[in-house]
């Protein structure tokens, strides 16, 4: 019996292409009128979940429920609940905006699309440019349009595919604020992105997934406790000796930053381990131009979760 | 009751805005009937002379074939249509909802019956303005309205089977080629006879010859002539044969 307040539940998926294992054993549990955020690189498999989650491909194993309905054996049922929006949803560029939102509107087959239309282009500041064909909007502008087109079907749960993905920073606290305002009406927020802060800024539930598997969850504030508090950031004058510190100190979990000349190495907080790996680029001959010590962000978690995977791996 | 519904009013949805793509892109309209109307003047102006086809006048002779060429490119343009929305992501959203799904594909078909119904009649007047002197009653017209709308059904059906699968927009409209090539290889433009033994029988038995024969007969002679069941029969085929696979294709692309 799934609980009245789980929005969305998966159990092992599991999805393959060809031969390559893109979901290995999925599970995730997302609360009713929460913002979830499943966070995660390029090919992560991010797009792969939510394809299956809104119907666009089947699972090969395991199942998903979205209010309670199975997305293989009751599909009708859960087309009603959800609304897909972002990356590959698609707004309509020689349509006009009310247009869009209208087709949507009848495709639903709502009784009051008109007056619905009328008042999605105003609470999101599109009634301007509503007679303008969409080829003529910025991305902030479709965006909102995409939005309001999937809200007017009056979803229960509303899937966002990289929401932010190249809109400037003003768009893109507009769009936090949206999607805040969202999960305050009711509405379930499962979202992916390869932002950790916007999944900090937004979700109060995150999944990091890494090459199919998920590999933390928690609240932003219970991932970044998993960092040990001794976290250091060596600054070097070049590229090569990032990676020559990097190569140094192979046991220690670092990831070098090449723009900023940078390696971020993970410790136990311990003086031992601290005068070590300063002892060691000494007798190296590496000189370590800056110094400083770090409050774990949700990136560190990132980095650290994936660099461990990446390490395992190849060990 | 309730189903049929909305199915019905699904489709007229997606028609509609399959309609309005085409009614506000005029340039692609005007591109896509350019070229049979190019085809047609030169045919008449500057080969016109060396073609021997007997005593009917050139212009009469070859407005079927044209008309074929027309609908040829036609199609391309809904392949290509159809393939944006595939590959564009518009589809993804409209699968995600709870619509029926065969509508998708009715809209853009229907969009094309609709385009190239509008593109034949602007081809007839073109015609028409060229000496063009048609010879046929109400019902030779209405009957080759019915061939024309044929041979538009089973090339909107192929052409929907390649936009679901071309992976780009340009894979999608190379398609059309043969469509426009085809014409040149039956009797559109020179009597089957005039052409050597393996050609000549291609052309003689490829389905744009009866349905080339059945346009002429019925618009210069008034009569249906003698490949009327040939060529409803080659439509009939083609519409079967396309609208099957291309179900099958849709099924597997959005399983």
């Amino acid at each position: 019996m799934i609980q009245t307040y789980t929005a969305i539940s998966v159990n092992g998926l599991e999805k393959s292409f060809k031969n390559l294992g893109v979901l290995k054993e999925i599970n995730l549990t997302v609360k009713k009128g929460s913002i979830f955020a499943l966070l995660g690189s390029n090919g992560a498999g991010k797009t792969t979940t939510i394809k299956i989650l809104t119907l666009l491909l089947k699972p090969d194993k395991g199942s998903a429920q979205i209010c309670g309905f199975d997305v293989v054996r009751q599909p009708e049922q859960v087309r009603e609940e959800i609304s897909l929006t972002g990356q590959f949803a698609a707004v309509d560029d020689v349509l006009t905006g009310r247009e869009n939102i209208r087709m949507i509107g009848k495709l639903r087959h709502l009784s009051d699309t008109n007056k619905r239309t009328g008042e999605l282009l105003e609470r999101f500041q599109l009634s301007d440019a509503a007679d303008r064909r969409v080829g003529t909007y910025s991305g902030g502008m479709r965006r909102r349009l995409d939005l309001a087109m999937s809200l007017i079907g009056n979803p229960s749960v509303i899937f966002l595919d990289e929401p932010t993905t190249g809109l400037d920073p003003q768009g893109r606290t507009a769009m936090w604020q949206i999607i805040k305002d969202l999960a305050h009406s009711g509405i379930t927020v499962f979202l992916t992105t390869q932002y950790l802060d916007e999944a900090d800024q937004l979700a109060d539930h995150i999944a990091i997934l890494n090459e199919g598997k998920i590999v933390a969850e928690g609240t932003a504030a219970e991932l970044k406790k998993q960092l040990p508090h001794g976290h250091i950031e060596l600054g070097f004058r070049d590229v090569k000796e990032v990676h020559s510190a990097r190569n140094l100190l192979e046991e220690y979990k670092a990831s070098p930053n090449e723009e900023s000349q940078t390696l971020t190495i993970t410790t136990d907080g311990s003086l031992k381990q601290m005068t070590d790996i300063l002892n060691r680029l000494e007798y190296a001959g590496i000189a370590v131009a800056e110094f400083s010590q770090k409050v774990p962000t949700l990136e560190d978690v990132f980095l650290s979760i994936v660099g461990e995977n990446k390490r395992r791996e190849v060990a | 009751m309730q189903t049929i519904k909305n199915n019905f009013s699904d489709t007229l949805v997606m028609s509609g805005r399959c309609l309005r793509h085409t009614f506000r892109s005029a340039d692609t309209l005007l591109t896509v009937i350019a070229v049979p109307i190019m085809m047609m003047l030169m045919f008449v102006y500057v080969f016109g002379g060396a073609s021997n086809t007997g005593s009917v006048d050139y212009i009469n002779y070859i407005v079927p074939g044209i008309i074929l060429m027309c609908i040829g490119s036609g199609v391309a343009y809904t392949a290509l249509n159809l393939n944006t929305d595939v590959t564009k992501g518009i589809f993804d959203r409209f699968h995600s909802m709870p619509i029926t799904k065969s509508a998708l594909l009715t809209g853009h078909v229907l969009n094309s019956v609709v385009f190239n119904t509008i593109s034949t009649i602007i081809v007839v007047l073109v015609a028409l303005l060229v000496g063009f002197r048609p010879n046929a009653g109400i019902i030779e017209w209405l009957l080759f309205i019915g061939i024309m709308l044929l041979y538009t059904f089973a090339m909107t059906w192929l052409s929907v089977i390649f936009g679901l699968l071309a992976n780009s927009v340009g894979g999608a409209t190379a398609f059309s080629y043969p469509l426009l090539f085809l014409p040149f290889v039956s009797s559109a433009f020179v009597p089957t006879a005039s052409m050597p033994g393996i050609v000549r029988s291609f052309a003689e038995n490829q389905p744009m010859t009866s349905i080339i024969e059945t346009m002429r007969s019925l618009l210069l002679s008034g009569s249906v002539g003698n490949s009327a069941l040939n060529a409803v029969l080659w439509c009939l085929g083609i519409i079967i044969a396309a609208y099957l696979i291309a179900m099958q294709v849709y099924k597997h692309k959005t399983a």
